[in-house]
């Protein structure tokens, strides 16, 4: 039995904001979970999914985020409660579903969403920030605001829900699901268990008005609701002259600023967690006798915009209050917050001063840690095969000579953006953007477009969205290559299995679809190559560029390193012949370290030999075939 | 909150553990993190690691509190504690957190960022690097665990070297045999016995320096 399944009432565990969150989907007896999973929503379903057999529900990584939300609304209207989580930019792709469940409503069983925003984009395209969804949509929204809420609001989301008949949204930040901290456990709920689709029940939206009056008439309640939350409280002096309205990891800086300052008992905070519809009566109690409001928030100002609202609805209960945020510019518009940016907010509106530590020291220790921290710029880890690929299209592409370009979209390979990926990729949008954007640009010969177009995405990524662009493709006979990354994991988040893995996320066999099958159906041309095999890649990918008729796909397969050493050791073992490196007269002026640029060889300044880092490779063999000298030397490890 | 009789020399007590994406740096933050709240203390741990498996700086802000008001991010300056698997980022780290009251145990082997291993950029001048650390903090030990690891093969054994020097410190209310259990209980069988001889080798080294 895990932690996390553990009947224990009371009992304290240590806890990542993810798992905090499915423990309490557990608690509440959640039957059915899906995902497309991405940071920092991943773990949630991971968790589930390794508890699945145990607790007899059912997990899944679904193939993207609006399948994920419809399979979850599925086991709702069946009677089941249902979570499905995703980060900020899976509510792009869910949103057209939710939108109208949100008129229809969903099942008897409860069903919660579960949205892990990115502020700062630590590991992001964007910092998009999904709490206006809540208002554009209509979906009743929590915040936790720290990792036992993350719990128990899930829990209470369900009950909510189920109430309601509404989807609930909980939007966590980086902060909550990959923090972790004390999580006190209450009781686990059976929960139902028995499925059946209610036949005497139709589900729909119609007509628009009437079912939108319905939502209003729900949203009025939830609104009363929320007025009496727990998850909303003031701390702090009755009456305070300044008080900070704040949610989310917000609040916990803004404590944490109060304590540096020594203003805990001058500075009122009203801690929000239910944020729409907004408890307005309960915010002006809060407010009354404020001269001076702060909002906090991360990221865009959806609360201050909000309690703006509310204190205009209030004014005469209110009077004059100052309201300070991001439009007064006391609170950073991009970015996470920090407890230094709320206690120099906080110091500048107090009149108090804030200094962390002595001057003198700070500018000493800035000045010399500059210079002696050198910049880590993102890599492909050592022995990654996109390293390879990349360096395979970027020989084609120049033995092909016409200016040929890639475009493509999100994970590990959108670091061939930059130099470690030979600056061979042009683009990065959404998920399976490159081959939307391929389709355009594959039409465009007579237009005078003569340049060989190619795009890229990873193998979980053709799953989730790259298919539609390739019905359009061969529909249309659009002219360029898809290169699939397969390196058989959705690496980038942690590789969770995808809809070509043969188990899935209970561990349980899966049926493993097959990209090439795939592509062949819809009439294109398919090669699968090995990116370490450079000599044979380099060939192929060129020859199929020479083809300018419909779609050609090229499957570059080679499993994630990261994940294969988890599971043996290295393939290679690698030395450097130093009497035949060249060095700095090497041909191409240190092709390995300063043109390939894997970690694992490292440039040895003094001895001026290339040098094989025994730590850092991973023993993937390319290397060898990269250096036109045979100075690097790789031997098959037999303990692999 | 009770706290089994321990007490903290600071509170909150404030702990960076630092170093490069793949290092086990997050292994280290839970196991730690595990073993005080089993001792009755509040625990936070703020994550930095985003796209860092592939070759960025990592950073755990491991936050141990008798009474509460912390947060995922320590605040700048306030570092009582730093424990760098790599040297470059101890100070990194000493450059926004650090204080004259740091007390800092740093591992001695470098990981090259890519610039550095392509020839582009210099590593610093590895001596100069620990004066650096050592002129500006109240306590410094440097511990060779990437080399010790490596006498046994198995260079990922350097979080656990780093941790059993951690415990030979004595800075957190935890004994070494709470550590062993909370290793015990984290490391599959069949590398147990590795590990806890790590762990060992560790706590020689810190007793040693
Ligand atoms: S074998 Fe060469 S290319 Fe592969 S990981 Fe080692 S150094 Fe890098
Ligand atoms: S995690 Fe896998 S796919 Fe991503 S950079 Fe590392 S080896 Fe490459």
């Amino acid at each position: 039995m895990s932690y996390l399944s553990k009947d224990s009432p009371g009992e304290v565990n240590l806890l990542m904001g993810n798992e905090a969150i499915a423990r309490g989907a557990i608690e509440a007896g959640v039957a059915f979970a899906s995902a497309y999973p991405g940071n920092p929503s991943s773990e949630i379903i991971t968790v589930l999914g390794s508890l699945a057999q145990e607790l007899g529900i059912y997990v899944e990584w679904s193939t993207n985020e609006k399948v994920a939300v419809e399979a979850a609304a599925g086991a709702s209207y069946a009677g089941l409660r249902s979570i499905c989580a995703m980060k900020q930019n899976g509510l792009n792709v869910a949103s057209d579903f939710i939108s109208n469940a949100v008129l229809t409503g969903v099942g008897p069983g409860g069903m919660v969403l579960i949205v892990a925003d990115d502020p700062g984009g630590i590991s992001s395209s964007n910092e998009e920030d999904t709490r206006y969804f809540s208002r554009l949509l209509e979906i009743p929204l929590l915040e936790p605001a720290g990792f036992q809420e993350a719990k128990d609001m899930t829990a209470f989301a369900f009950k909510l829900s189920e109430e309601t008949g509404l989807i609930v949204m909980i939007r966590s930040v980086t902060r909550i699901s990959h923090g972790r901290g004390n999580v006190v456990y209450s009781k686990i709920e059976k929960g139902n268990k028995k499925a059946r689709f209610d036949t005497g029940r139709t589900v729909l939206a119609f007509p628009v008005p009437w079912t939108h009056k319905i939502l209003h008439d729900k949203m009025a309640v939830i609104k009363d609701k929320f007025e009496e939350s727990d998850f909303n409280r003031y701390e702090g002096p009755k009456g305070a002259d300044l008080v900070v309205v704040t949610s989310g990891a917000a609040y916990l800086y803004t404590k944490e600023a109060l304590g540096l300052l020594g203003l805990s008992d001058r500075v009122g905070v009203l801690k929000l967690g239910t944020t729409f519809p907004l408890p307005e009566d309960f915010i002006t109690r809060g407010l009354k006798g404020a001269k001076k409001v702060l909002v906090a928030e991360e990221v865009i100002p959806f609360l201050e915009a909000s309690v703006k609202e509310a204190y205009a609805n209030h004014v005469k209960d209110l009077g004059v209050i100052e309201f300070y945020g991001k439009a007064s510019g006391h609170i950073p518009r991009e970015n996470e917050l920090s407890p230094d940016i709320m206690a120099q907010a906080i110091a500048g509106l107090t009149g108090t001063g804030y200094v962390p530590v002595d001057p003198a020291y700070q500018a000493e220790i800035r000045g010399l840690s500059l210079p002696n921290s050198p910049y880590r710029a993102l890599t492909f880890c050592a022995g990654c095969p996109h390293r390879a690929t990349y360096w395979d299209l970027k020989k084609a592409l120049k033995l092909d000579g016409r200016d040929g370009f890639i475009v493509g979209d999100i994970g590990c390979y959108t670091i061939g953006l930059g130099p470690q990926g030979y600056s061979m990729l042009r683009t990065t949008h959404a998920m399976g953007s490159g081959s939307g954007l391929a389709t355009g640009l594959g039409q465009l010969k007579t237009f005078g477009l003569d340049q060989p177009v190619l795009a890229v995405s990873g193998d979980s990524t053709f799953y989730h969205s790259v298919i539609p662009a390739l019905i359009n493709a061969a529909h249309h006979e659009s002219n360029f290559t898809m290169v699939v990354l397969d390196n058989s994991t959705t690496a980038m988040t942690g590789a969770q299995p995808h809809s070509g893995s043969d188990t899935g996320a209970m561990g349980i066999p899966a049926h493993g679809l097959s990209i090439e099958k795939i592509c062949e159906s819809l009439g294109a041309k398919v090669r699968v190559l090995d990116p370490f095999d450079v000599d044979k890649s380099v060939q192929s990918i060129y020859d199929t560029i020479q083809d300018d008729e419909g779609i050609k796909v090229i499957i570059m397969r080679q499993e994630c390193c990261l994940y294969r050493l988890k599971k043996d050791e290295k393939r290679y073992l690698m030395k450097i012949d130093e009497t035949r490196c060249l060095g700095d007269a090497c041909g191409c002026n240190r092709l390995c370290t300063r043109v390939f640029k894997c970690p694992g060889i490292i440039w040895d300044r003094a001895g001026k030999v290339a040098r094989i880092d025994e730590v850092i490779c991973n023993g993937c063999g390319v290397c060898t075939d990269i250096c036109p000298e045979g100075a690097i030397i790789r031997e098959v490890n037999h303990e692999a | 909150m009770k706290h089994n009789g321990a007490a903290l020399a600071h509170d909150p007590t404030n702990i960076i553990i630092a170093g490069v994406g793949g290092q086990g740096n997050i292994m280290a933050s839970q196991l730690l993190g595990k073993l005080l709240v089993t001792k009755g203390f509040e625990v936070i741990i703020g994550e930095t690691y985003g796209a860092s498996q592939r070759g960025g700086s990592v950073m755990s802000h491991l936050r141990v509190a008798g009474k509460g008001g912390i947060s995922p991010i320590i605040p700048k300056g306030k570092a009582h504690y730093i424990i760098a698997l790599e040297p470059a980022e101890a100070l990194r780290v000493m450059g926004e957190y650090g204080n004259p009251d740091v007390r800092v145990l740093s591992n001695t082997r470098p990981i090259y960022p890519v610039d550095v291993s392509t020839g582009a950029l210099d590593y610093p001048d590895l001596d100069n690097l620990k004066k650096i650390i050592t002129d500006h903090a109240k306590e410094t030990f440097f511990v060779d665990a990437t080399d010790i690891a490596l006498r046994v093969k198995t260079p990922i054994l350097a979080n656990i070297i780093m941790l059993g020097a951690f415990a030979q410190w004595g800075v957190v209310p935890l004994s070494v045999d709470e550590f062993k259990e909370a290793i015990r209980q984290s490391v599959p069988e069949k590398h147990l016995k590795k590990n806890i001889e790590a762990f060992e080798e560790g706590m020689r080294a810190l007793a040693a320096s």
